[in-house]
């Protein structure tokens, strides 16, 4: 089923139903649904509101009351806070800021190119056991990366290269490969079989195909993986714990969480060093939300 | 900085390039052999990079990790199953166990029926506001667990009853005349796993939305109308009809939900790292590892973990070759 069928198919189901809902069954029940969604998104958003505004309060404030009291007094309005957590303290999240970019970019790319050569051999390739090792690549989504981290600390150690961002760069390449192989293997089977076949027969050679026209046709997919890999590398905690640690080469989730067991009474660093990290997820959230649903939706929706 | 932006950027084009470079060779390599070779090769000239990849930082070292919970804590000595026999004599580990099912029971479930509840009511609403309500309830999918953890923190918040609450849970509590609490430390029903809980699930509705909404919306319109003209009511229509054919839907997101409650580790380790009876699996692992020194039983915990989700994985791949059947 292709994309813009589903689309279309969707919006006729929409106006099928809104047709109905319009003719008869109920005004009341739409008011309804209204009221429950509007109470539902206000739940949602209340408990980050309320870290934004502590963030923007001073110290005695924040830490006095509650931050609701800010609308009574919004004068006391202060930036202090973000330039005391991006610079001083052990938390520097200016520093751990550049950290988590040199972690997820890197993190984010590398495996994209390796998975999709993978996804095209599993894709257009004839080779013995390819069903065998699809399925491995399948079981392995499941397998938690806990599995892998015991091993993998010693053998950095012996490698002497802990607490280096390469660690990170290798584990996570590794770690996102069977996702990465996979989604990217499903959409490149619903690519037209016939465009690559006379391809071939024009004399273009599998790497060729590959780089002049799988890549291009394959877009919307490796787009959506690196949403989805960035967010995750970007969020992850336990992996840049056990393989960078607290040192020079910390990461933001590393530094908010030991502030939240250090600073337990600090607010308003907690609050703004919070939002400080949750900044440029949401920033690629927003702006490439499209991509995301789309890809979440492709790989899972078969039915 | 300018010495970590450089280092990152060198990382990216180096490993851009080099990986490149690995696969380009790699072709050459192939090409020099005859036609029938080149053929058979090729494939595997293709996957090796990938296949490298996960058999050396997935497969080698879960294997690994099995030898390891064998031996003591730094490796040396063999000790047979003791590590096991110590974890299922110790009731801290037995008890990170239970939370872990208490996890396990409630949260897919909540997921789903949260993800349908909004994916249903948000079908009804006009396009704009149905695309700004999912947005808002999608947000916290980009924010980590480590924040998201923070922002809860300081709605459980605790402040001693003489003075102003600081935190919104208790200061819904004293405004409705109760005492407030220290909500984390509640452990009675497993309550503050409970309020744990409610950080995940607050993560994971959005993903649970989208897709079950995306279901929903794939329901073939003649179904439903072949269900009105023979008088079924709204709600018959609702779990007659929309649900079953949905149902596929419904499973992925409880099993993608089931995984990932699984191994939790974040979220406790942030909140309460495991004190006052909340811990799990994936933070006893942590703290296996890095309090204790111990990777005899850290290995042995994550060996638990891993026979605890071969059911799942057995299920997945029985899945996947059905779907594959189908293509």
């Amino acid at each position: 089923m292709s994309t813009t069928a589903t689309a279309v198919k969707a919006k006729a189901a929409k106006a099928a139903r809104g047709s109905t809902t319009a003719a008869g069954v109920g005004a009341k029940g739409t008011w309804i649904a209204e009221t429950v969604v509007v109470m539902l998104c206000f739940l949602w958003l209340v408990p980050t509101f309320g870290l934004l505004v502590t963030s923007f309060r001073p110290g005695d404030d924040a830490n006095s009351t509650g931050w609701w009291n800010f609308f009574a007094n919004p004068l006391s309005f202060t930036m202090e806070n973000y330039s005391a957590v991006l610079t001083s303290g052990d938390s520097q999240m200016g520093k751990a800021f550049i950290n988590s970019l040199a972690v997820a970019v890197p993190a984010t790319i590398i495996p994209i190119l390796i998975a999709a050569f993978a996804a095209y051999a599993f894709t257009f390739m004839e080779f013995p056991g390819r069903d065998v090792i699809f399925i491995v690549v399948v079981g392995l989504l499941v397998v938690p990366n806990q599995v892998a981290l015991v091993p993998l600390s010693v053998l950095f150690q012996n490698w002497g290269i802990q607490g280096q961002f390469v660690t990170v760069w290798l584990a996570h390449t590794g770690f996102g490969m069977p996702l990465a192989v996979y989604i990217l293997r499903n959409y490149m089977a619903t690519l037209p079989k016939s465009v690559i076949e006379s391809a071939t027969i024009d004399g273009a050679s599998h790497f060729q195909t590959f780089w002049r026209l799988i890549i291009p046709m394959s877009v919307p997919a490796l787009a959506s993986f690196a949403i989805f890999q960035f967010l995750w590398v970007w969020n992850d905690l336990l992996v840049a714990l056990i393989f960078l640690g607290q040192g020079d080469n910390m990461v933001m989730t590393i530094s908010l969480a030991g502030m939240l067991g250090s600073r337990g009474n600090n607010w308003q660093l907690l609050t703004s060093g919070a939002f400080l990290s949750m900044l440029l997820p949401l920033v690629v959230f927003f702006s490439l939300q499209r991509f995301f649903i789309r890809g979440m939706t492709a790989g899972a929706v078969k039915g | 900085m300018a010495e970590k932006i450089s280092l990152a950027l060198v990382a990216v084009v180096v490993g851009v390039l080099g990986a490149m470079a690995v696969y380009w060779v790699l072709n050459k390599l192939v090409e020099l052999l005859p036609t029938k070779w080149e053929q058979r090769f090729k494939p595997f000239a293709f996957l090796l990079p990938a296949l490298g990849a996960i058999t050396m930082f997935l497969i080698y070292p879960a294997f690994t990790t099995v030898y390891a919970s064998l031996f003591n804590d730094d490796s040396s000595v063999f000790v047979g199953l003791k590590n096991y026999q110590r974890l299922f004599t110790n009731d801290v580990f037995l008890s990170s166990l239970l939370n872990n099912v208490l996890w396990i029971v409630f949260v897919p479930a909540l997921c789903v029926i949260f993800g349908l509840l909004v994916a249903v009511l948000a079908d009804r609403l006009s396009p704009t506001k149905e695309k700004v309500a999912k947005s808002i309830i999608f947000l916290p999918m980009a924010i980590s667990m480590v924040g998201a953890s923070t922002i809860w923190k300081l709605v459980y918040e605790f402040k001693p009853a003489a003075s102003p609450q600081i935190g919104l849970l208790n200061q819904l509590l004293v405004t409705f005349g109760g005492q407030p609490q220290t909500w984390l430390q509640f452990e009675d029903f497993s309550f503050n796993t409970f309020l744990l809980m409610i950080v995940y699930i607050w993560t994971s509705v959005g993903y649970s939305m989208v897709l079950l909404s995306a279901a929903i919306k794939g329901v073939p319109v003649d179904t439903i109308e072949a269900g009105r003209i023979d008088g079924a009511t709204e709600r018959k229509i609702f779990f007659q009809i929309i649900v079953p054919q949905a149902w596929p839907t419904v499973i992925v997101v409880f099993i993608t939900v089931l995984i990932g409650v699984m191994k939790v580790f974040d979220i406790v380790y942030a909140m309460t790292n495991g004190n006052f009876n909340t811990d799990v699996i994936g933070n006893a692992f942590y703290n296996a590892m890095f309090t204790d020194l111990d990777r005899g039983k850290a290995s042995a915990i994550v060996v638990v973990l891993m026979v605890a989700i071969i059911p799942v994985l057995v299920y997945q791949v029985r899945q996947f070759r059905e779907q594959e059947a189908n293509r």
